[in-house]
């Protein structure tokens, strides 16, 4: 089933006319004969129900959250702290539970008289309570919005307390109404990592073989673990993690690895570019989502070292996980075989998930995302050609060159253009290219559209997030969440493939649905029988 | 698990809140809204707080919370978000649909100072249809605030005195409560006899059913007709001086319908005080429906008394939730030691400053000592449990943090539950509710006695 553009075009022309000149440029049907651009990383426009959070969210919620022994102070009124704590799911454990603080939510809580007055001295006051409580390692401030509104000038407060107690205090100016998503604050955060933390160590060189950072992986419901399982197995060392189950700690050292993996692309592919820039380490876009992702990311990770015992142990060890999941795997999909999806999320599972679906026998049809740029559909070709407009430019642009000491090419320049004919080094080709022909693409897709589209193309499943879960679970459609996985987890790697096969399949075997029609809803209150000759 | 946490008690003098047990306005103001029939919440600021106040909502209740943002820019903070609502407000009408929008500012419309007021005058809405607004500083109070804020909305924009005499009906303002709860504060009203508006009402829309359809605007909430006819009726009940006070205190100044301000009706005592009050106000008499509730609430409190008379408990949530608790925790002999709230006593407007007295009040009473805060976190709600431990903690999912930390059995009651289901279906409130409760409290403790005993000491009956 697909829509066709007339169909299109009827969906469009109900919004008022500038939503409809706005919207027709974030939605396309794939068709692989013609160049498609798709419009990304723009403003939402004002009273359209989008899935879209703010800055703070992307740098205090999703970035900087899972950094373990770290204390992140909220500087702001209450509820900016009080929604990312322990709402997301990066899971943490630490060796000494008296340093990870994922538990804890510490926020300023403004009143009426910071916003009048300032909160600086607030601020400063909250810095040291922690201190004095906790004696963490580093501290954080996001600011939230009315904090740029009344000037707080948190760096001054950050490094005033730095003086004082003698420990980072790392501020983060990601005011919610900057950007006009999520996305603005991952690069508030990642840029101030970068700059602050990666390298601070005086480590050059990790203790293992096959270093590597695994960038843009968040730990949710522990999927880092299920990677770093195999990962240790095969024979790498994990150098450190951005950001999930990560630290402050393990982070100061990401410059002594040899390959750079991006997860997650849109969060954090410029991090990665940076750290090719100033280290010399290249990076390798991955995708540790279903069997298929995971095998071939684990055999690009082995070529690119290159080294004959690891490819060799690389392959051992796909094969004994194939061999363990594949059976079970099989079962799954006698229930999934046959079914459509949607899948729209973030900025990478959006096309992630395409994958693992397509391994239990599910197209997916409609496809996604709530914060990308133009690079995560087309391809990383086009970012020269994306324009900058008033609400990027406003996101601070951090400049990074060789650092003389630790610069180091890791691969020779003529072994890389041989490898990235192989692998997608310091490449990705973006989710469109992946998807059929006929089906639809849509950038920042809002509750009337959902609505829409689901009408259409009517699909098995929806894989989204809270906030759309019930709206589709009323119509009848099992909706999965893969922000937060529905508490269940892991789904990256192996095993979380094997997870994820189940929790879809659940979501369709589930007897539930069958009461959804009463049973007086099908037959008549008055029953009588008809006498055939007409006579009464 | 929260093992940063000492046990030494220091003061604290930042006025910040580490584990706090409060949120901001706004999602109360969304919460009320909701309790409209046919409108959409609408939040004036960035999207993170629309987006973030429909993911908690949604968590609670497993529930679609509808609601639409102005989507503020860097540009929209610096020269206004008048653009932004007008234009939010056009597409609204013209793509969602709803019979009415309520809006709410947040701190960065507050901080900017955009005149609600004069915008939506100058907006395009179209005939027929309607926008409310309340103004939701997330700077001030708390959730409960809000909801308190945009109900008083609701009356301010909505409600009329339109008849010389007033109708034998009564306003009922539940306060900040689960859809379950609001059923049974209209079904007491409707067994006794008496003819009820309640407003806000989530019941219907906060609980609707899966019917294979998705409706944007289900059948519940409290029509715009209904809210605008309690200026027409006899009485207004506020239910909760937190959330409902100042809406009642509005009304009788606006429309003159005598307010009067009772406690959620959680447990025997604040549940025989509606009844009594609808009693007198409407001369009519409590049905035995009622009469055998009531009774059968008595038989179970004296029949387990027991299983937790002389226990101590320690207590947090919202501030009415929790002075309803107290009240029912000591019907039942019970010791609440710890009782703490997030939201500020002091809070925005008159009478509200009480929340401390009043539950020392009941404290003194009953003969209990206990640490009393409004305005208060959990980390210092832990601090207090680590020195005085407890047999049980009430109060909501943020609670199993300490739960798990100090092992102590955890009774989840108020908003937001985010790790059980059901409970925002079925009462706390009323007779019946309070059996729900005792079910809980009464469990708890019973399976952690099962969980505790030795094998000789393994009790079958209890």
């Amino acid at each position: 089933m697909a829509v066709t553009e007339k169909e299109l075009q009827e969906i469009l022309d109900q919004y008022p006319s500038k939503v409809q000149k706005n919207r027709a440029k974030h939605i396309l049907i794939k068709d692989g004969a013609s160049e498609q651009i798709i419009e990304a990383n723009t403003r939402t426009i004002p009273g359209i129900i989008t899935n879209r959070g703010c800055a703070y969210a992307g740098c205090k919620g999703v970035v900087l959250g899972p950094l373990k022994d770290m204390v992140h102070i909220t500087h702001g009124p209450i509820g900016c702290g009080y929604y990312t704590w322990a709402t997301r799911r990066n899971k943490a454990k630490s060796e000494d539970p008296t340093q990870n603080f994922l538990n804890y939510c510490v926020s300023t809580d403004m009143q009426e008289s910071d916003i009048v007055f300032g909160g600086e001295k607030k601020l400063a006051k909250m810095i040291d309570e922690v201190v004095e409580i906790f004696h963490p390692k580093a501290i954080t401030v996001s600011a939230t919005c009315p904090v740029g509104l009344i000037g707080d000038d948190i760096n001054a407060v950050a490094r005033a307390a730095e003086g004082r107690h003698g420990l980072p205090v790392l501020a983060f100016s990601c005011e919610g109404y900057k950007g006009v998503s999520q996305s603005a604050g991952h690069h508030i955060a990642n840029n101030i990592l970068m700059d602050k933390v990666i390298g601070a160590s005086e480590e050059e060189k990790a203790g293992g073989k096959y270093p590597i950072n695994i960038l843009g992986e968040y730990n949710i419901g522990g999927d880092s673990w299920e990677i770093e399982r195999v990962l240790k197995d095969i024979g790498y060392t994990i150098v450190s993690v951005m950001t999930g189950d990560g630290s402050y700690e393990e982070l100061k050292n990401a410059h002594i690895a040899e390959l750079n993996l991006v997860q997650c692309h849109r969060s954090i592919n410029y991090i990665a570019e940076m750290l090719e820039t100033k280290y010399g380490t290249p990076w390798l876009k991955v995708n540790f989502i279903g069997v298929q992702g995971m095998s071939s990311s684990l055999r690009s990770m082995a070529m690119y070292f290159g080294d004959e015992e690891l490819i060799a142990k690389t392959e051992e060890v796909i094969a004994r996980e194939l061999t363990r999941i594949e059976p079970v795997m099989e079962q799954y999909k006698k229930i999934c075989e046959g079914k459509t999806a949607f899948c729209f999320v973030g900025g990478s599972r959006g096309h992630h998930y395409q994958g693992l679906f397509a391994e239990i026998g599910i197209e997916t049809i409609l496809a996604g995302y709530e914060f990308a740029h133009r690079d995560d559909y087309e391809g990383r070709q086009v970012i020269p050609t994306i324009k900058t407009d008033a609400d990027s430019k406003n996101i601070p642009e951090l400049q990074v060159s060789a650092d003389e000491r630790r610069f180091r090419l890791k691969v020779s320049p003529e072994k890389m253009e041989e490898l990235k004919q192989k692998i997608p080094l310091s490449y990705y080709e973006g989710m469109n290219v992946t998807m059929k022909d006929g089906t639809i693409v849509v950038d920042d897709l809002n509750h009337f559209e959902t609505e829409e589209f689901i009408k259409i193309l009517k699909p098995d499943i929806f894989a989204s997030g809270i906030k759309d879960k019930y709206v589709i679970q009323k119509m009848g459609i099992p909706a999965k969440q893969l922000h937060s996985y529905d508490y269940s987890g892991p789904y990256a790697g192996f095993n979380g493939a094997v997870n994820f096969a189940r929790d879809v399949s659940m979501g369709f075997a589930s007897p539930t649905w069958n009461f959804i029609v009463p049973p007086w809803k099908d037959e008549p209150l008055l029953t009588g029988t008809v006498n055939e000759e007409g006579v009464a | 698990m929260l093992d940063c946490t000492p046990k030494e008690q220091k003061e604290r003098n930042s006025g910040g809140a580490i584990n706090p047990a409060k949120t901001c306005q706004p999602i109360g103001a969304m919460y009320a809204a909701l309790g409209i029939h046919g409108c959409l919440p609408h939040s004036h600021g960035s999207q993170g707080c629309c987006s973030f106040h429909r993911m908690h909502l949604s968590r609670h209740f497993r529930e679609p919370a509808m609601a639409s943002t102005s989507s503020f820019t860097e540009g929209a903070s610096v020269f206004g978000g008048g653009a932004n609502l007008k234009t939010a407000i056009k597409n609204v009408f013209s793509i969602y649909n709803p019979e009415i929008m309520a809006v709410h500012t947040t701190c960065l419309t507050e901080t900017i100072g955009d005149d609600i007021p004069s915008i939506i005058k100058s907006a395009e809405i179209p005939e027929g249809k309607l926008v409310i607004h309340a103004n939701t500083p997330s700077y001030q109070g708390s959730h409960v605030t809000g909801f308190s804020n945009m109900t008083k909305g609701m009356v301010s924009y909505l409600a009329e005195a339109t008849l010389p005499v007033k109708k034998e009906q009564v306003n009922l303002i539940p306060g900040f409560v689960n859809p379950g709860d609001m059923r049974e504060i209209k079904r007491i009203a409707r067994v006794m006899g008496i003819t009820s508006i309640m407003f806000p009402d989530t019941s219907g829309v906060m609980d609707a059913p899966l019917t294979g359809k998705f409706s944007m605007y289900p059948k519940g909430g409290a029509t715009v007709e209904q809210i605008k006819d309690s200026g027409n009726s006899r009485l207004t009940l506020a239910l909760g001086r937190f959330a409902s006070s100042e809406a009642a205190e509005l009304l009788s100044k606006k429309c003159q319908v005598p307010a009067s301000v009772l406690k959620t009706p959680i447990g025997i005592k604040a549940t025989d005080e509606l009844i009594m009050a609808l009693r007198r106000a409407f001369s009519q008499e409590v049905p035995y429906e009622l009469e055998e509730e009531r009774g059968q609430l008595v038989d179970i409190m004296t029949d387990t008394h027991f299983h937790f008379h002389g226990k101590q408990v320690a207590i947090f949530g919202d501030p009415d939730i929790v002075t309803g608790l107290t009240e029912f925790v000591l019907s039942l002999g019970m010791k609440p030691v710890h009782v703490l709230t997030g939201t500020p006593g002091g809070a925005v407007g008159s009478g509200m400053g009480s929340f401390e007295e009043e539950i020392r009040g009941m404290l003194a009473a009953a003969g209990v000592s206990a640490n009393v805060k409004a305005g208060g976190d959990l980390f210092t709600f832990q601090q207090w449990i680590k020195n005085q431990p407890v047999d049980l903690i009430i109060g909501t999912t943020y609670g199993k943090y300490i739960a798990r930390a100090e092992d102590i059995p955890l009774v989840r009651v108020g908003f937001p539950i985010l790790d059980r289901s059901v409970h925002s279906y079925l009462p706390i409130v009323g007779y019946r509710g309070a059996m729900r409760l005792i079910e809980s409290i009464s469990g708890a403790l019973l399976d952690r006695a099962d969980r505790d005993a030795t094998d000789e000491d393994f009790e079958l009956v209890m």
